[in-house]
């Protein structure tokens, strides 16, 4: 019998003589839904899929179900009583929400942060990043079907999380980093304790690599799935280690640096065609497995920072002195800082009164979703699960 | 490129549909909506701009004003000399476009840049702004039988959903669930 495959699609057959084939089977097409509740779909995100067999046709993203207002809240809150709205938007990396939205007002006041508050903010975003990576790479291996790796992810995550609580009491939304600075000074010690975090940390993600980025299956599922070109990425807003995945070496902490971080020595990882540096060979650039491996380098780079905000972390003032009521100037501003997930957007407007007339937030991973319905064509319903995966949304910041 | 800069590019070659707009601190320029596709297709191939990212779209209501202001926020992203170095920035700039509140339509420039889409549909949903030839025009974020646009400076919040009565309409009925306002 002739085999006939799927345009682009070597490895899919189509069976042409499906309605001549014996005891007549005929297969129509299926509208299915994937969430909102669905543990693949990281959150309250509905995909319906209109699918022939396995192969999804068109994938339309429906969003929304986390809708919470907070664009409305701004306008009727102080900055300083938004900050906790700030911390529920990307949950996982609460700290840079956080630091986004204190540049934002900061910048509208023409206030000045001190020094100590300055890197305190740093160590605190960059550990951020630390433990949202770590998310995202024990779920999408839990989703990809490893449950070994989620463990390992969130047992290093448990460290972070303490030092955490020993800096402001909470775990998750921490609403720390406020106008001016930070809300508290570190705690006796912290420092000698992140060292020591660092040293344990560090050399785990070479382990991690030998567990699951090099792990054959998981590289069948993921490498050349996906693929989305630089141009597309671009095109489409995409920003963060999904943009940086397909080999566009940007970061706005290089590129447009903000606050300090034009005192640091990092690299920028992007992603690599196969054979180079250790990918392994199926692997191309802008797929799946490279958004997710550039998480892994970054968390590595992130490492590196730490240690040089340890080194050069000053004494002195943690916030700058902040009026009890504050009136923000009839002026706007809109600051992006470099999320977990990409470029974080505040747009503060002020008019005169203690409360903003407009805050409008750009959430990196609502831009990044939208590509879902354009490259989730003509792949297996499987496939869909490594995508939406590999852009690792948090939905908290898709609908705010 | 300032912001200045690309205003003086941009009213050489379309003449007074482009203003410059020096808001403070998020300077750019003010363009009207019509000529705004093309404008948008010129600033992301010209090469001397390449705004190729357009980061937001935020819709403000300028209610007591009859109008809505959406902001394009727009960055050039510059590709390095030698393949595999860091890219730089060319500029940012915030284009403004004003359209009436009651129907009021701007033309959609999802054909210039992608990403637009689901911006242009969340200022839909939350401000009301219509936008032409846009692909899918819907709600994004509030459920699709959602009535009116809660952004909007004058938006009454409704009292029932569905059946459901709100917070409000509860406290005023009898009962309520003892919310105190």
């Amino acid at each position: 019998m002739e085999e006939k495959v799927l345009q682009g699609r070597p490895d899919i057959l189509v069976d042409a003589d499906r309605d001549r084939a014996g005891g007549g089977l005929r297969t129509e097409e299926m509208l299915v839904n994937m969430g909102p509740q669905h543990p693949s779909t990281h959150g309250v995100l509905r995909l319906m899929l209109r699918i022939d067999g396995e192969l999804v046709l068109e994938c339309t993203p429906h969003i929304g179900y986390l809708h919470r207002c907070a664009e409305k809240i701004g306008e009727n809150v102080t900055p300083v009583q938004f900050i906790p709205i700030t911390d529920r938007l990307d949950y996982l990396a609460a700290m840079i929400n956080n630091h986004g939205y204190s540049l934002a007002v900061e910048k509208l006041l023409g206030m000045e942060v001190p020094e100590r508050g300055r890197y305190i903010r740093v160590i605190m975003s960059e550990l951020n990043r630390i433990a949202s990576h770590l998310v995202s790479f024990g779920a999408y291996g839990l989703d990809m079907g490893a449950f070994t790796p989620f463990v390992y992810a969130f047992r290093e995550r448990e460290y972070i999380l303490d030092l955490f609580e020993q800096v402001c009491g909470a775990r998750l939304t921490y609403s720390y980093l406020s106008l001016g600075g930070a809300t508290q000074d570190l705690p006796e010690g912290f420092p000698e304790r992140l060292a020591q975090f660092l040293d344990y940390f560090e050399p785990k993600i070479a382990e991690y690599n030998q567990l699951l980025s090099y792990n054959q299956i998981f590289v069948k599922r993921t490498a050349g799935v996906g693929v989305i070109s630089a141009a597309d990425a671009i095109a489409w807003g995409l920003t963060g280690p999904c943009l940086r995945g397909s080999g566009v070496k940007w970061d706005l902490r290089k590129c447009v640096p903000y606050d300090i971080y034009d005192r640091f020595d990092f690299d920028i990882p992007v992603g690599l065609p196969g054979g180079v540096d250790g990918a392994p060979p199926e692997v191309v650039v802008g797929d799946s497995w490279n958004r997710y491996y550039v998480r892994m380098l970054e968390m590595q780079q992130s490492a590196r920072i730490l240690r040089q905000c340890l080194q050069q972390l000053p004494s002195g003032d943690y916030r700058a002195k902040v009026p009890r009521v504050l009136k923000l100037p009839a002026r706007e501003v809109y600051l992006e800082v470099e999320g977990a997930r990409g470029q974080l957007g505040y747009l503060v407007v002020g008019d005169g009164k203690p409360v903003p007339r407009r805050v409008k937030i750009r959430g990196p991973s609502f831009c990044n979703l939208s590509i879902a319905s354009h490259i989730c064509r003509n792949v297996l319903v499987a496939d869909v699960a490594a995508i939406i995966g590999s852009i690792d949304v948090v939905m908290g910041e898709v609908d705010r | 490129m300032t912001a200045a800069e690309v205003a003086e590019l941009l009213i050489a070659r379309f003449g007074s549909a482009v203003e410059p707009a020096p808001v403070e601190i998020h300077p750019g320029v003010r363009v009207a909506a019509p000529v705004w596709p093309a404008v948008a297709r010129f600033l992301r191939d010209d090469p001397r701009l390449n705004f190729n990212l357009l980061r937001c779209i935020s819709g403000l209501d300028l209610h007591p004003e009859p109008q809505i202001e959406l902001v394009y926020d727009l960055l050039a992203m510059r590709a390095p000399e030698a393949p595999g170095a860091l890219w730089s920035s060319g500029g940012e700039l915030a284009v403004r476009v004003t359209v009436a509140r009651h129907g009021g339509r701007v033309p959609s420039v999802c054909d210039v840049w992608p990403a637009a889409e689901w911006h242009e549909r969340e200022a839909y949903d939350l401000l009301g702004v219509s936008f032409d030839g846009h692909p899918d025009l819907r709600r994004i974020l509030c459920p699709d039988d959602w009535v009116g646009h809660p952004l909007r400076k004058d938006y009454e919040f409704p009292k029932e959903y569905q059946g459901i009565p709100s917070a409000a309409a509860a406290a005023e009925g009898a009962g309520g669930c003892g919310v105190s306002r």
